[in-house]
């Protein structure tokens, strides 16, 4: 690891002034799983870590609060293990919960937080060896000529290739969870679907934050009898990323899906909403077929590399499988 | 174990036998046993921006709480947690495997909870309470839980088992008798190549089996013996007295 100097801010505002006093140098440390990873690989060198860590009192991003009429308040600080273990979540959420205390391993979920967990880099190996996030050399990408079996089927027209790396963010992106944003300029809250962003040069961040800007909060929504359901597939059962999830959310009425959430993660450079299925399901009521049919319909547009055919395969299935999970057919087959 | 040519002479184990050929006449040996002195600090000019103190990237004092014991350092704000216990303090039961936070050979406790030290800056484990697989038992004295690996014969290699044993720990603690399905989630963060993970299994459940009714292991209840005032419960196998260090958990 390079050297670098060290700021562990007692207020948010402190915490936004010395990120913004060396724009694009500095890096955040929350949890630090990932951030001290890529440091140890030389694929980001900040010269300042401002530790959120030690944020006091009312400035502190650790917090679970819950009201019936406006849900969750969840601090970015909050960690996985937290989400995984508070019982109102558990209550009102359980696919978040269950989402949070599958991830990684226990070490991990015990200093992983939620606000790291959104803004991880991605996993893509050019670009954790240090080829830069769009792998590009003599503008080809590495990508597509190389060994992409990792890598995006949709939303892949380039130049990004590498695959949204959150496992939660597809569930909470289905339960339109919003996240706040604390920079120099204020607080602004977005749904977290616009956190995301497809970079077109290199140098550009996967993540809609300006310097000195930083995620302090998610915002979910009571569950309002919404069906939800994921579906994540992996290479080995613990300690592993995810290939491909699902995640569907149905606001239901006589039976009948009224509006429909499916969004994927895994899959794409951002978390992939399937607007075709989403619009298929709607008016509709759920059965096996009419699950198959959205599942063919959230690949339609799939376009894989040479090596990540098989991947079309596993997205179709994690949209079926999640919405029978959602509509709780999958414990009637 | 037979006795081969090239063992280090008796009583001396193998990590002070090569630091002693190693590192004669380079380094002083008593900087590198135990708690190192805190290291005369050139007052450097204090920093600070928005009202907040700027640390490094040169050395800074931290404090830790290791094993129950304070301990006062100067490190630079890029040392982990693990490199610290390893380098600074001799406490090289964690081990340095992945050092990405990957395969949980580094696994400590930090305030009861297992973390990867190799993904803890040592700074932000300031505050915290650090505990090591050093502090659970001895040789002598193991602790039901390392005698249970011992007896289940949990390891092969060993360079995994301070991981899982401190990882096991956190898992008991937080819940006394887990079932196989909790074991196998609790020790999900770590990896051991050799395979023995039906052996590590069988040690951890033969000690949630006994649960909180075992006397030996009862964290948190009133009266229960300190980790590493425990006698161990069962007397060890005789082919282990040829050993001159049991293998496992002592030096990697």
């Amino acid at each position: 690891m390079r050297p670098f100097d060290y700021a562990r801010p007692a207020t948010r505002e402190q915490a936004v002034q010395l990120l913004a006093a060396t724009p694009g140098r500095a890096a955040v440390l929350a949890g630090g799983s990932d951030l001290l990873a890529l440091m140890k690989d030389g694929v980001v060198t900040p010269e300042r870590l401002v530790s959120l860590q030690g944020l006091q009192g009312d400035h502190t991003l650790r917090f679970l609060r819950y009201t019936a009429a406006a849900g969750f308040r969840i601090g970015a600080l909050t960690t996985l293990a937290d989400l995984a273990a508070s019982e109102v979540l558990r209550l009102e959420h359980p696919v978040v919960a269950e989402t949070a205390g599958r991830l990684a391993g226990p070490q991990i979920r015990n200093v992983a937080t939620v606000g790291g967990n959104l803004c991880q880099r991605p996993r893509c190996w050019y670009f954790r060896s240090g080829f830069g996030l769009l792998a590009a050399r003599e503008g080809a990408s590495l990508v597509v000529a190389g060994d992409n079996r990792h890598h995006a089927i949709l939303g892949n027209d380039g130049p990004a290739y590498f695959v949204t790396p959150s496992t939660l963010a597809p569930v909470l992106i289905a339960l339109d969870a919003e996240v706040v944003l604390l920079g120099p300029q204020g607080e602004r809250t977005i749904p977290l679907e616009k956190l995301y962003r497809l970079p077109l040069a290199e140098g550009e961040r996967e993540h809609d934050l300006g310097p000195g800007e930083i995620l302090t909060e998610l915002q979910l929504g009571p569950a309002a009898g919404r069906q939800v359901g994921t579906w994540e597939v992996r290479q080995r059962e613990t300690l592993d990323w995810s290939l491909a999830t699902a995640a569907v959310a149905l606001e239901m009425e006589d039976g009948r899906v009224k509006r429909a959430r499916v969004v994927l993660g895994q899959v794409a450079p951002l978390p992939w909403t399937s607007r075709e299925a989403e619009s298929f399901l709607t008016g509709k009521t759920i059965d096996e077929a009419a699950a198959d049919e959205a599942a063919k319909l959230a690949v339609q547009g799939a376009k894989p590399l040479s090596k990540n055919r098989y991947k079309v395969q596993l997205a179709r299935v994690a949209v079926r499988r999640a919405l029978l999970a959602a509509t709780g057919l999958d414990r009637e087959l | 174990m037979t006795s081969r040519g090239d063992d280090p002479p008796r009583g001396l184990s193998r990590r002070a036998f090569l630091r002693g050929g190693a590192a004669a006449g380079v380094l002083s040996t008593g900087l590198l046993r135990g708690v190192p002195p805190v290291e005369a600090a050139p007052a450097a000019a204090p920093k600070s921006e928005a009202g907040v103190p700027i640390l490094g990237p040169g050395p800074v004092a931290i404090k830790l709480r290791v094993n129950g014991q304070e301990v006062a350092l100067r490190l630079e704000p890029r040392v982990t947690l693990l490199d610290a216990l390893r380098t600074r303090l001799e406490l090289t039961g964690a081990k340095k495997v992945c050092d990405r936070g990957t395969c949980g050979a580094c696994t400590v406790l930090l305030d009861g909870k297992a973390v990867y030290a190799c993904s803890v800056l040592a700074l932000e484990a300031q505050g915290g309470d650090v505990r090591t697989v050093e502090s659970l038992g001895s040789v002598e004295r193991m602790h039901p839980l390392q005698a249970a690996f011992v007896d289940h014969d949990a390891q092969q290699c060993g360079f995994c088992t301070p991981g899982f044993v401190m990882a096991a720990k956190a898992l008991l603690d937080r819940n006394p008798s887990p079932s196989l399905a909790e074991i196998h989630h609790g020790l999900a963060g770590n990896f051991c190549r050799c395979g023995t993970y039906a052996g590590i299994r069988r040690a951890v459940l033969q000690l949630a089996e006994a649960g909180a009714a075992n006397p030996d292991y009862a964290p948190g209840l009133p009266g229960a013996p300190e980790p590493g005032e425990i006698e161990n419960p069962r007397p060890r196998r005789q082919k282990n007295k040829k050993r001159k260090k049991p293998r496992g958990t002592g030096d990697g």
